[in-house]
């Protein structure tokens, strides 16, 4: 399982596209929406949390058909899943991988950009809470919805499809973290409900990914 | 022990391609499978490696037993053939990589990144990986397609010894490969065969 990890980590750096272009999504829309909604730093502060969550969700899904396609394409998913390595561990693999090159990135960046949309000081520090504890949930969602699209040519708008309604509760209590933390009120109900659908997702939604990739290579 | 395939019938999607094969392998023995385009080598192949499903019949033995390689190479581009094969060693629980350096004359592509490898050097690297993952049952889909005569007859050394030390394996192949022991299983194209003969319920009825 580390050698996978290692594997796909190598290939996401060297082949480039995978992070580089998550960030520079992020980077693009965050600095576009205050030309947009103009400079008006109470407005500006009134969407931060918003536009930040949506912008890393949606810089989250940008990667997520090559999640599995690659593999596909060039015939390693098959050797993969004939190897003693079960279905359920690769798909959990890839979801980490995905992770670590996409939400933490995001979750790094964010609190900077930020300062862009004039969030306040404390509210930075529940954003970058908010996107660790949510953004593994996003990654590993995508995965499910990379499997079930595997076998399919430009599979990436289905993806997008089957993924967003489940991203919802994320996005809903995500931007409901930073908004309470920017207000200075508590936001212990929303991030334990985040951690919940991350801890959930987790636990349950390899096992999918796995009996949707075996349907994909019949 | 030997490894048997008793009435195994498999599907392509909802297709059934094969009908009734039944086999028993020896350790020591290869199997040869021949057949026309399309006569269900691969699938057949696939259900062996457990990736797909048997519609019905018996496989006995476990897809576990098998290292399976397919038309595609599973190459990584963008690693060195090192890094390709290494990785390959850690997923089946070595670092021993020498053995399969050695079968195919590696040494020399070992730091070159394979994406600029010819398709018979990659070929080369994809084979190389069965003698790592020290299962039993080799199943190869058309082992030898871009390999050139010297690389041919590598391969087939390769084979001869993963036989001579006890192991079997089944090959999809259209070339003679002067292997030491050999059984062919001939595969006939089913849907030929169905076309051939009238309904099964009307036949007989009409004459």
């Amino acid at each position: 399982m580390i050698a996978l990890l290692r594997r796909d980590l190598m290939l996401t750096i060297r082949a480039g596209g995978g992070f580089g272009l998550a960030l520079a999504f992020f980077l693009i829309l965050v600095t576009l929406v205050p030309f947009g909604v103009g400079p008006n730093s109470d407005n500006l502060a009134l969407i931060a949390p918003g536009i930040l969550w949506i912008g890393a969700l949606l810089a989250c899904l940008l990667s997520l058909d090559r999640i599995f396609q690659l593999d596909f394409e060039d015939g390693s998913l098959d050797l993969l899943a004939t190897s003693p390595m079960p279905l359920e561990a690769v798909a959990s693999v890839k979801a980490a991988s995905h992770w670590l090159t996409t939400g933490v990135p995001l979750s790094v960046a964010a609190p900077l950009l930020g300062v862009l949309l004039s969030q306040p000081l404390e509210a930075a520090f529940w954003l970058t809470c908010s996107l660790i504890l949510g953004t593994p949930a996003l990654s590993v969602i995508g995965t499910f919805g990379a499997a079930l699209t595997v076998g399919l040519k430009r599979g990436g708008l289905l993806i997008s499809l089957l993924v967003l309604p489940l991203y919802i509760p994320t996005l809903i209590f995500g931007a409901e973290v930073v908004r309470r933390g920017a207000d200075g009120l508590s936001p212990a109900t929303p991030l334990l409900m985040l951690a919940a659908i991350t801890a959930g997702a987790i636990a349950m939604l390899p096992f999918a990914s796995a009996a949707a990739l075996r349907t994909a290579l019949k | 022990m030997s490894f048997t395939v008793t009435n195994l019938t498999c599907q392509r999607g909802s297709i059934p391609v094969l009908e009734g094969v039944s086999f028993s392998l020896q350790p020591g023995t290869a199997l040869v499978l021949r057949g026309p385009n399309g006569s269900g080598k691969t699938t057949l192949l696939r259900c062996l490696a457990g990736l797909t499903p048997p519609h019905a019949g018996e496989i006995g033995f476990d897809p576990d037993e098998i290292a399976y390689s397919g038309h595609s190479d599973g190459v990584k581009a963008q690693l060195s053939v090192e890094e390709n094969l290494v990785f390959w060693a850690a997923v089946y629980g070595t670092s021993d990589i020498a053995a399969a350096v050695d079968t195919f004359d590696l040494a020399p592509l070992l730091s070159r990144p394979a994406q600029f490898l010819s398709a018979g050097q990659r070929r080369r690297v994809s084979l190389s990986r069965m003698t790592l993952t020290n299962r039993p049952i080799w199943a190869l889909d058309e082992p030898t397609v871009s390999l050139d005569g010297e690389n041919t007859a590598r391969f087939a050394a390769a084979v001869n010894r993963h036989l001579d030390a006890g192991g079997a394996a089944i090959i999809a192949t259209h070339i003679e490969l002067g292997l030491s022991q050999v059984d062919t299983l001939e595969l006939a194209p089913l849907k030929a065969r169905l076309d051939h003969g009238i309904d099964p319920f009307l036949d007989g009825a009409l004459t």
